[in-house]
């Protein structure tokens, strides 16, 4: 008896709908088997990822906290994996939008400038996201360089700016000689929706993106070149589609977007400039991405989820001491299920009996 | 009885009464789904026997084969090889026990000497310096020519299927496997392919043959298999069939004949080609040569040759994929457009069909009405302000499928899910009604079966006599000379001066697509590129 891989005649939408789901129970499986590695009771553990979290308000309002930055990226991402174009930089990018908005912070700080200042971070975070983004694809279409690691790369070197200017020129005077820009004024600051909550405006923005790339992908010709360049470079060609010219427009798009998600964070739920304003948001992105197969309303659910299991994270290694690492180790295992089960939209597991007789008539 | 032939061997000489067939397939069945490829299929292949295997794409003729050659396991049903049941793990089993393979598309690296080539495909544990040797004398003895030490890319196609064919006989082989082989050889290459076909038939070897050239079949073949829709029609002798009788079967009804409509009128040239010269895109690509000629409204011209000779270049730059520097290479319609975009020439009333319907007429995961929509964009008022009008694409998915009787499972499904005869006229369909003023068509009916081939050959006549140009790029020399009214041959990215079809004999072409030049002096037969 053996195991084989054998081509669908069609690809199944079913299992393109379910896959993600396989994905994250292979996922909690292997996590059951972890903890109890860890010698961690996994029902508990468990509970405090999954569970725990979505049972206080105060949870649940992190939890989209968490994700807004995580979706507005993803989507990103999403058009640019579409197009056949990997920018695994969403980072750094998220990194250069939350430095520039902050400038305008800084330097507005302590005087009366009005309402203008949210709104010009904001533009001015995006503008710098997709510049920086426009670096790798320039260098892919003029050069032929991988932008997987052009992009890549460009991490490390926002994560360094970033640190120079917070220990450097912004550091806040009175700050203790701690790494951080003082707190953002007022009217640099994003508002809150509700009161004394955590929920703020980014999350609302975050949803009219999704729907905005919706209506891009699903209704609009520049979302039909987008899919065709990926799906079939050589149709993409033969349609008139020019491959370079969407590199550079979905890299652009999806800098924006991570840019943006910088600043929004920043000017958000942390409030200051500072090393550390992410814990991975841009790589975790891309599981998202994935994780929502690519689909705008798929990566909102994705992010929702992922960002639960940062919360659980948390709220684990208060409640049990399993190590805050263990969340990436999830998210790890995760990326991997998922593009495993996704080889099943096209192929079917299959037992085959080398030596079974067939019964048959006489012949 | 069953019993009985398991205990005999197979001898290869004799008649075949009392004997077990070399390979026999019994109720052999094989399901995708819902769908049977094969419907329990019982086909004998004797030894010393050239059997063909006809049908229409989609007729199940590849799944049969892959099968056969441990490709795919069967759902049901056996496979028996010399009377006894057999399962193959996969192609190395079925060549150790002396099945072999010789694909129609080719599998070898094009940076590879000839001798590597073989090596690679070959389980083998000899050294490579026997294994040269060997390969030389194989290749001697059957009168099949290589140089082993040649890299793959300085080859002919021709030479390219020797390669393959050498490949598999280096197995010393009992029964062979041929997928379509003459589809890329010029007709004397083809009749040289016949001898030594009927040569390894009278060592005692079987071989299948796969064909839709149903005179090719007749000529060479003992027994015929037909298949139709996934089940076995009948088998037969060919030569006591005519071609008509034998399509009858393949199709299961009439082919319409394709006629030429009357009053064909040609008027302006609405194609015009000036001296066009344009270096190859790709490390082992075709130079195109100084390339001229014009096409009139009203007249269909041929382009002849065997593949890899600057058909695909000659594509590329008609269309627009590859931009020319001088804008007057190429005239559409009275307009210089060398330099003008894909969707620049469609604007100008230019449509093209190339000639691999996935993964370039088509993208194989996408609907038709988005496929509809891939080439129609740019003239067809399916996109306002940006925005994509699904009504259009799906009403043009309609009119195709109804002026060309496009047969699908549902309204809309992926290109890929169709046969290739359906999607080739869907393509044909989706750019024939946008009357066209010039159509480029790359191979219209390659792997198209007889039914769809004669309906988008009928759609040529009727478009160009409607007043359109089209340029026909064919290996079908039949085709041709069936909707052509010029034919000319592209050899080495030159294109010879057309010749009216009366008088463009198959000697006359297989010279030219040879690259003799039809004057009594001989011409330099460069190889490479």
């Amino acid at each position: 008896m053996q195991l084989v891989l054998e081509k669908r005649a069609e690809r199944s939408n079913t299992i393109a709908l379910v896959s993600p789901l396989i994905a994250i129970g292979l996922t909690i499986v292997t996590m059951t088997v972890l903890f109890a590695i860890l010698g961690k009771n996994p029902l508990l553990a468990l509970h405090a990822y999954f569970i725990a979290p979505l049972t206080d308000s105060y949870s649940l309002q992190e939890i989209a906290v968490k994700a807004t930055p995580l979706v507005m990226i993803a989507i990103g991402l999403s058009l640019c994996y579409l197009a056949n174009a990997w920018n695994i930089g969403a980072e750094g990018q998220f990194l250069i939008g939350a430095v520039a908005g902050s400038w305008i912070a800084v330097k507005t700080q302590g005087t009366d400038a009005g309402a203008w200042v949210l709104p010009a971070m904001l533009v001015l975070a995006a503008a710098a996201g997709a510049l920086y983004a426009l670096i790798p694809a320039i260098c892919k279409v003029k050069f032929g360089a991988s932008e997987i690691l052009t992009s890549l790369m460009l991490v490390y070197v926002a994560d360094l700016f970033l640190d120079y200017l917070v220990r450097g020129p912004w550091r806040d005077p009175q700050g203790f000689n701690f790494p951080t820009t003082a707190e953002f004024d007022p009217v640099a600051t994003v508002p809150l929706l509700i009161e004394g909550g955590r929920l703020h405006l980014g999350s609302i923005i975050a949803l009219l993106v999704v729907a905005a790339a919706a209506i891009l992908l699903g209704r609009t010709i520049k979302g039909f070149e987008i899919r065709v360049v990926g799906a079939a470079p050589r149709a993409a060609r033969f349609g008139g589609f020019n491959a370079n010219q969407l590199i550079i427009l979905t890299f652009a798009v999806s800098g924006a977007l991570a840019g943006l998600a910088g600043i929004i964070e920043v000017a958000g739920p942390v409030g200051h400039l500072q090393p550390g304003i992410s814990p991975g948001y841009g790589f975790t992105a891309i599981i998202v991405a994935f994780l929502g197969r690519l689909n705008p309303l798929g990566i909102l659910i994705a992010g929702l989820f992922l960002a639960l299991t940062f919360i659980g994270g948390e709220q684990a290694q208060i409640a049990m001491k399993i190590p805050l690492d263990v969340t990436k180790v999830f998210q790890g295992i995760l990326l991997f299920y998922v593009l495993a089960c996704d080889s099943l939209i096209l192929y079917r597991f299959k037992l085959v009996f080398p030596n079974r007789q067939v019964a048959r008539g006489t012949g | 009885m069953q019993a009985h032939q398991r205990m005999l061997d197979p001898t290869p000489n004799g008649l075949h009464s009392g004997e077990s067939p070399l390979l026999q397939t019994l109720g052999l069945t094989k399901r995708y789904g819902d769908f049977l490829a094969n419907d329990s299929i019982d086909i004998d292949i004797w030894p010393k026997e050239i059997h063909a295997l006809l049908g229409e794409n989609g007729a199940g003729k590849s799944t049969l084969v892959k099968a056969i050659y441990g490709l795919i396991q069967p759902s049901a049903g056996e496979i028996r090889w010399q009377g006894q049941p057999i399962v193959l793990s996969g192609p190395s089993e079925a060549r150790s026990r002396g099945i072999g393979m010789v694909f129609q598309h080719f599998s070898l690296f094009d940076n590879l000497t000839v001798a590597e080539n073989v090596a690679l495909g070959l389980d083998g544990k000899e050294s490579f310096k026997d294994m040269s040797a060997r390969l030389e004398q194989v290749s001697k003895t059957y009168g099949l020519p290589l140089d082993p030490k040649r890299e793959v890319w300085q080859l002919s196609v021709g030479e390219r299927q020797r390669i393959e064919i050498v490949r598999a006989l280096m197995q010393d082989p009992k029964f062979l496997i041929l997928d379509e082989p003459t589809a890329v050889l010029t007709p004397q290459e083809a009749d040289q392919l016949f001898i030594v076909l009927e040569r390894l038939k009278a060592e005692g070897r079987a071989i299948l043959y796969i064909s839709h050239k149903l005179e090719e079949v007749k000529r060479l073949c003992d027994t015929a298999t037909i298949l139709r829709g996934g089940k076995k029609v009948d088998t037969c002798n060919p030569r006591l069939e005519t071609a008509a009788s034998l399509a009858r079967m393949m199709v299961g009804g009439e082919i319409k004949e394709v006629k030429a409509p009357a009053g064909r009128k040609t008027t302006v040239p609405r194609l015009v080609v000036n001296d066009l010269t344009l270096a190859p895109s790709e490390a082992h690509g075709v130079r195109l040569e100084h390339i001229s000629f014009e096409l009139k409204g009203g007249e269909i011209l041929g382009v002849a040759g065997v593949a890899g000779n600057g058909q695909d270049e000659l594509f590329a730059a008609l269309s627009g994929e590859r931009l020319s520097k001088d804008p007057g290479t190429v005239v559409i319609e009275g307009i210089a457009a060398g330099h003008l975009s894909i969707t620049q020439r469609r604007k100008l009333g230019a449509a093209f069909v190339p000639e691999e319907r996935l993964g370039h007429g088509t993208a194989p995961r996408m609907k038709l009405s988005e496929n509809a929509l891939l080439t129609g964009h740019a003239a067809s008022g399916m996109v306002h302000r940006g925005f994509i009008d699904t009504a259009a694409t799906l009403k043009t998915v309609d009119r195709a499928t109804e002026t060309f009787d496009v047969r699908k499972a549902k309204r809309d499904p992926e290109a890929a899910s169709l046969s290739g005869g359906n999607l080739q006229k869907f393509i044909v369909g989706r750019e024939i009604l946008r009357n066209p003023a010039v159509l480029v068509v790359s191979q219209p009916t390659w792997g198209v079966d007889a039914g769809a081939a004669a309906v988008i050959r009928q759609a040529l006549l009727d478009l160009a006599t409607a007043g359109a140009a089209v340029l026909v790029t064919s290996q079908d020399l039949d085709e041709l000379a069936e909707i052509a009214d010029r034919i000319a041959v592209m050899f080495h990215g030159h294109l010879s001066a057309p010749l009216a079809t009366s008088e463009a004999t198959r000697e006359k072409l297989g010279l030219l697509m040879g690259g003799s030049s039809l004057e009594p002096k001989e011409a330099a037969h460069a190889v490479g590129a």
